[in-house]
Formats: structure tokens, C-alpha cells, sequence
């Protein structure tokens, strides 16, 4: 049986972690509002910062949206391992007998739930705001969920990796947007690609290799980072 | 075979081995280099279109190469260090990264410089141009996180783990950034086929690139000569060595 509760498998072990984290979300729902806040009110920024005319504001949509979720996904990102790191739950994680790394992906999993997901279905609503030509919403939230899925595990390595150090957001930051660049530049050529009426196949093909690339390699290194970040 | 790589992973081999080879290097370097800037500044022809302005590659093109494969080696004694515990390997690999930073920056102003009368702007967003500054970032996360942690083997561990998730992302970086910009003209030289430039200007190129590389190693040597002093200044050794010199 699978619910035997003395022997807990891998997929129950990873149910578990991704069960705690999504409740552990829900009772803060401030914080899980703090990404899509922030999202919306970068996104309102530029209107004013740079101009209020639909036919400016239309060029730079896809990318403005693009690079804001992506933002909003990194800072969101240092609270990823930090409370349980806090709390010592992190260090229980370590000890449990499952692989590490399949108890990371499952709290990646969650991340991307309530923060990369949330990001692409709000973000057409601000493509109105900003005049997003027609027939490219669906490929935004296309693009920004899968591409959210490839940051969110490629974020989770250096959140990992600067868990135990005090005041590691800036340094995150540092470490994580360059490699965040692949995913950015084929996001927005996806969206870019639907709005010039170009076959979008080929950029939401390589989002998904991203995404395959990053699903295989990153929960390895985000094991090796909180093993380093913990035991030193 | 393998007792002979083995004796190099012992800071004290590394350190009395290196200090034979490290004249070697430097010597041959500074030979390829005098003779490429020679070369390549007063004898090389000038090109058809860029005139005496395409001199710049002598430097820009070796900083750039040495750049990208800094990175690969100081990943590569990432590797090693995390899966074989060789602690020298961790050592070449801290004092690489400034080195390797360096030359990014040396390509990055080279090119800039060069897009003066080229181009007629100092910067321009194109494939190669972005793809060295995003190096650039690399290098500077792979210090930054190194420098971050209180204790050194932390320090050590995290900066491995970086340089090694850089590395796997560096030809993905490259190829997209790529896909994006396709502004700037083909690649200097391949190893497949003949380069287009005349054989008396890349001639001059080879040497400079071979003697960058001999700087690196020579560079290499003694600044990881210099880090096992100070990581291991109260083993035996490294005592007596001192007592000697005294």
C-alpha cells in the first residue's frame, strides 16, 4: 500500500514536502499576493516613466512583461529556502532517507505554483494595460508558464546556494539573472513571434528544452548547494 | 601514469614542481607575445577597409579566447575539487576567476573600443558583445559568492557549484543570445575550416593567442603557488621552507 505511514516512499515524501509548502503559502497569503503586486506595479511604472501612447507602449510590451515577471519571480526567490533554514526544517529535509534532491524539486514545484503560474495567468490581464496587440495572450501565459518553471529551478540553485548567508538577495540576484537569459530571450521571442504572426512552435520548443534541461540537471545542484550551505 | 597526477593534487609537489615549470612558461610567453605585438602591430598588412584599426583584434581576439576557456578551466577544477577533494584543484580554481574577469573586461573594452571607428559607437548590442558581458556577470557571481561566506571551505564548495552550473549554461547563454542578435561578422577563426584572413594576419593572432594562454598558465602557477603559502602556512613544511629563506 502506498499509505502505509511506518515506510514512506519517494512519492510520498515528495507529496508531502510539496503538501507542507503549498499550506505553508496559504497561510501567509500576504507573501503569495507580494509577487503579483509587484508585477503590477512595475508594470505601471513604465506607462509613466516612459510614455502613455498605445503604439510605443505595444513594441516594448512583450519584453517589459517578459523581464517584470521575471523580476518578480527572482525576488520571490530568497524566501524560497530561508524560512525552513530559519526554523531548522531545512536541515531535517537533509536527514530524511529520501534523495535530497526529489525533496527539492517538490519545494520548487510549489514555488512555481503559487508564484510563476499566478505570473502568467495575471499577465495578459496588464498585456491590456499595456497594449499587447491582439493574438499574443495566449502565448504569453504559454511562454511565462513554462518559462517561469525553467527560472524557478535554475533560481532555486542560487537560492539555495545563498540560504546561508544573512543578507544573500542582492548576491542572488547576481548569481541568478545571467543565467535567467536563455529563457528571457526565447519567452519574449515567443510572444514577439505570435504578435508578428510568425510560427511561435520553434521558441516554445526551446523554452520546453530549457525547461526539460533545467527539470533533469538543477534538483542535483540545488541538493549539492543546501548540502553545502548546511554542513558547511 | 595516474601516481604522476596524483602527486600534483599534494600542495607541497604543486608547489616545488611548479616553481620549475613557471620560468618556462613565462619565458615562452612573453616571447610569443613581444614577437606577436611585433608582428602583428609593424609588419602585418593592413586590411582593405579597417585599415590600420583592425590591429586591435591582436588583443581583443586572445583576451577573448582566454576569457571563455578560463572559465571552462576554472570549472573544470571545480569538478575536480568537488569530486575528488583535491584541494590545489580548488585553489587554481579562486585564482583564476580574477584572471579570468580581467581578460573579460580587457575583451569587452578592446571591442568597444574597436566598434569606434567600426561601427562608429562604443557599444553596440551584438551577439558576441552581449554574450562576454553576460561572462562577465559569471565571473563576478562566481567571486562574489566565493568572498560571501564567513568560512572558507563553504566558500570554496559554493563558488565550485556555481562555476559548474555556469559552465553547462555558457553555450546554452551563447547560442540564444545568438538566435537574437545576428549583427556581427562570422567567427575570427575556426578549427575546421581555413580562416579568411590572409596567413600573414592571422599568423601574428595564433602567436598572441598562444602566448595568452602561455600568461595564463604561467599566471596560474604562481598565483596558486602563492594561495598554498597561505592556506597552508602552518603545515611543517611551509615552516621550514621559511626558516630556510630566513
Amino acid at each position: 500500500m502506498l499509505n502505509t505511514p511506518a515506510q514512506g516512499g519517494l512519492w510520498i515524501a515528495f507529496k508531502a514536502t510539496l503538501k507542507r509548502d503549498a499550506t505553508l503559502m496559504f497561510r501567509r497569503r500576504g507573501e503569495l499576493l507580494n509577487p503579483l503586486v509587484f508585477f503590477a506595479l512595475v508594470v505601471t511604472l513604465f506607462p509613466i516613466g516612459i510614455s502613455p501612447d498605445p503604439v510605443v507602449l505595444s513594441l516594448i510590451a512583450p519584453g517589459l512583461l517578459w523581464v517584470t515577471a521575471l523580476l518578480a519571480a527572482l525576488l520571490s526567490l530568497d524566501s524560497l529556502f530561508r524560512t525552513d533554514y530559519d526554523d531548522g526544517s531545512l536541515e531535517q529535509l537533509l536527514l530524511t532517507p529520501q534523495p535530497l534532491a526529489a525533496l527539492g524539486l517538490a519545494k520548487v514545484v510549489a514555488h512555481w505554483l503559487f508564484t510563476g503560474l499566478p505570473l502568467a495567468i495575471v499577465a495578459p490581464l496588464l498585456g491590456v494595460m499595456l497594449a499587447l496587440p491582439a493574438g499574443s495572450y495566449m502565448v504569453l501565459s504559454l511562454s511565462l508558464a513554462i518559462g517561469s518553471a525553467s527560472l524557478s529551478l535554475i533560481g532555486a540553485i542560487g537560492a539555495a546556494l545563498t540560504v546561508g548567508i544573512a543578507r544573500g538577495g542582492v548576491l542572488l540576484s547576481l548569481l541568478i539573472l545571467p543565467l535567467y537569459i536563455p529563457v528571457l530571450i526565447f519567452g519574449v521571442g515567443a510572444v514577439q513571434a505570435a504578435i508578428n504572426g510568425d510560427g511561435i512552435a520553434a521558441h516554445l520548443a526551446m523554452l520546453g528544452a530549457l525547461f526539460a534541461a533545467s527539470l533533469l540537471l538543477a534538483p542535483w545542484a540545488i541538493a549539492a548547494s543546501l548540502r553545502i550551505s548546511i554542513n558547511g | 601514469m595516474w601516481t604522476f597526477i596524483h602527486k600534483w593534487g599534494s600542495p607541497k609537489w604543486f608547489y616545488v614542481m611548479s616553481a620549475k615549470l613557471q620560468p618556462l612558461f613565462w619565458m615562452v610567453s612573453l616571447l610569443l607575445i613581444v614577437t606577436g605585438t611585433v608582428w602583428g602591430l609593424a609588419f602585418a598588412p593592413a586590411d582593405y577597409q579597417q585599415g590600420d584599426s583592425f590591429r586591435i583584434i591582436y588583443v581583443h581576439v586572445p583576451a577573448a579566447f582566454l576569457a571563455q576557456s578560463i572559465f571552462v578551466s576554472m570549472a573544470l577544477a571545480s569538478l575536480v575539487f568537488v569530486v575528488w577533494k583535491i584541494k590545489v584543484a580548488d585553489m587554481a580554481a579562486k585564482v583564476m576567476a580574477p584572471l579570468g574577469a580581467v581578460m573579460t573586461f580587457v575583451a569587452l573594452f578592446s571591442g568597444a573600443v574597436w566598434g569606434v571607428p567600426t561601427w562608429g559607437t562604443w557599444w553596440m548590442w551584438d551577439a558576441r558583445l552581449t554574450s562576454m558581458l553576460i561572462l562577465l556577470f559569471l565571473f563576478l557571481g562566481v567571486i562574489a559568492l566565493r568572498g560571501a561566506f564567513a568560512s572558507r571551505d563553504s566558500g570554496s564548495k559554493a563558488a565550485s557549484v556555481l562555476a559548474m552550473v555556469g559552465v553547462i549554461n555558457i553555450p546554452i547563454i551563447k547560442y540564444s543570445v545568438d538566435w537574437w542578435f545576428t549583427l556581427h561578422q562570422p567567427a575570427t577563426f575556426t578549427l575546421t575550416s581555413r580562416p579568411a584572413m590572409p596567413t600573414e594576419m592571422w599568423l601574428p593572432l595564433l602567436v598572441m593567442v598562444l602566448g595568452f594562454y602561455c600568461f595564463f598558465i604561467a599566471l596560474t602557477l604562481m598565483r596558486t603557488r602563492n594561495e598554498i603559502l597561505r592556506r597552508e602556512i602552518n603545515k611543517r613544511w611551509v615552516m621550514d621552507l621559511f626558516q630556510e629563506a630566513r
